[in-house]
């Protein structure tokens, strides 16, 4: 099982919601969590290059930084779903990202939650790692 | 709705496990199109809106200054309106035109509010980045009687502020207003003038 790390970054390129998900296997590697953020920031320019050529919300794989791969999913709102991964299965990242984005607008339509603010819902931490456990 | 909100209320960490998950339903395992094709009495939304205005009234001075406020709240329902209209209508398909965005509006937006597509979409031939979307019957001010001192307000204001953040979501900022014109047989038609951006406009000029 390959380990992803999974962002929600707002409109203003703010992180909304972080999750990592590693294999029980391999120990958790503290010094290269960092460069996890960095990559994903960097991919967030193609992303906005990318945005206007289709109408697609689920950018497949639009960049990539030695063996990992960043899959982008856009919502309407141009919240960005990105993911890191180092293997390519793009259907099942696409099912887990329409599952992430049903559970986001969920979090959304709650008044008392601003957009582009944190997510802190525990439940829907726990959403998006059973997502993540069924596709990915 | 109470259960998501008692499990934000215990946690002092910012630790997801430390959160006391209480069992039952929350509000994330409900069904989006649940409340598809939902309707709203007419009288308790008037009575609602007629609260936001007393209640804005209070607190501002000046027209301009109570059509901004009415404008927030707007694109307070808005930004929500967007997303969930979106993923309903067509999932995973999102508009990359002004043109594709204004139909999106004057059709999805304005049958999800009022049971009926907006009465029309227009470019204003003055300049090039105005558009105009009208309502020839408003159900939103239909119980509102303006008095003369306040003549300019047009109380589609809260409407225009939605349209703004669908607008802002789609990443077409402008600045929405809405304004009174009446024609013959629709003294209380209101129109909703978009000025786009000028980056909007810059952007769109590549794709031609």
């Amino acid at each position: 099982m390959a380990s992803y790390y999974f962002a929600i970054v707002g409109v203003t390129d703010n992180p909304i919601y972080e999750t990592e998900i590693i294999p029980s296997s391999r120990s958790s590697r503290d010094d290269h969590k960092h460069l996890n953020q960095f990559i994903v920031h960097a991919a967030l320019d193609v992303v906005e290059e990318v945005q206007w050529n289709t109408q697609a919300m689920f950018l497949k794989s639009i960049d990539r930084f030695n063996e990992y791969f960043v899959s982008c999913f856009v919502t309407a709102g141009n919240v960005k779903l990105m993911l890191l991964h180092d293997q390519k299965s793009e259907d099942s990242i696409k099912n887990f990202f329409n599952e992430v984005y049903e559970q986001y607008i969920k979090v959304l339509l709650n008044p008392f939650y601003e957009k582009n603010s944190l997510i802190t819902n525990g439940q829907f931490d726990q959403k998006v790692k059973a997502s993540a456990r069924r596709y990915l | 709705m109470d259960s998501s909100l008692r499990s934000t209320n215990t946690t002092t960490s910012s630790s997801y496990s430390d959160q006391r998950i209480p069992r039952g339903k929350s509000i994330l395992d409900r069904n989006l199109n649940k409340t598809r094709g939902a309707e709203v009495s007419l009288g308790a939304q008037a009575f609602l809106f007629s609260e936001i205005l007393q209640y804005t009234q209070k607190r501002v001075n000046g027209i301009q200054d109570l059509e901004q406020k009415l404008n927030e709240l707007g694109y307070r329902a808005g930004i929500r309106m967007l997303e969930l209209l979106s993923w309903r209508e067509k999932a995973s398909k999102r508009e990359t035109r002004v043109l594709g965005v204004l139909y999106f509006i004057h059709n999805v937006v304005w049958k999800y509010l009022f049971g009926k597509q907006a009465d029309s979409l227009e470019k204003s031939t003055e300049n090039e980045d105005e558009y105009m979307i009208s309502d020839n019957e408003p159900i939103l001010s239909r119980y509102i009687s303006v008095p003369k001192e306040l003549s300019q307000l047009n109380c589609n204001a809260y409407i225009a502020g939605i349209v703004e953040a669908c607008l802002d979501g789609y990443q077409f900022p402008a600045r929405v207003t809405a304004h009174t014109v009446p024609i013959d047989g629709f003294p209380q038609r209101t129109t909703i003038l978009i000025k786009l951006d000028k980056d909007v406009l810059q952007r769109e000029e590549q794709w031609k």
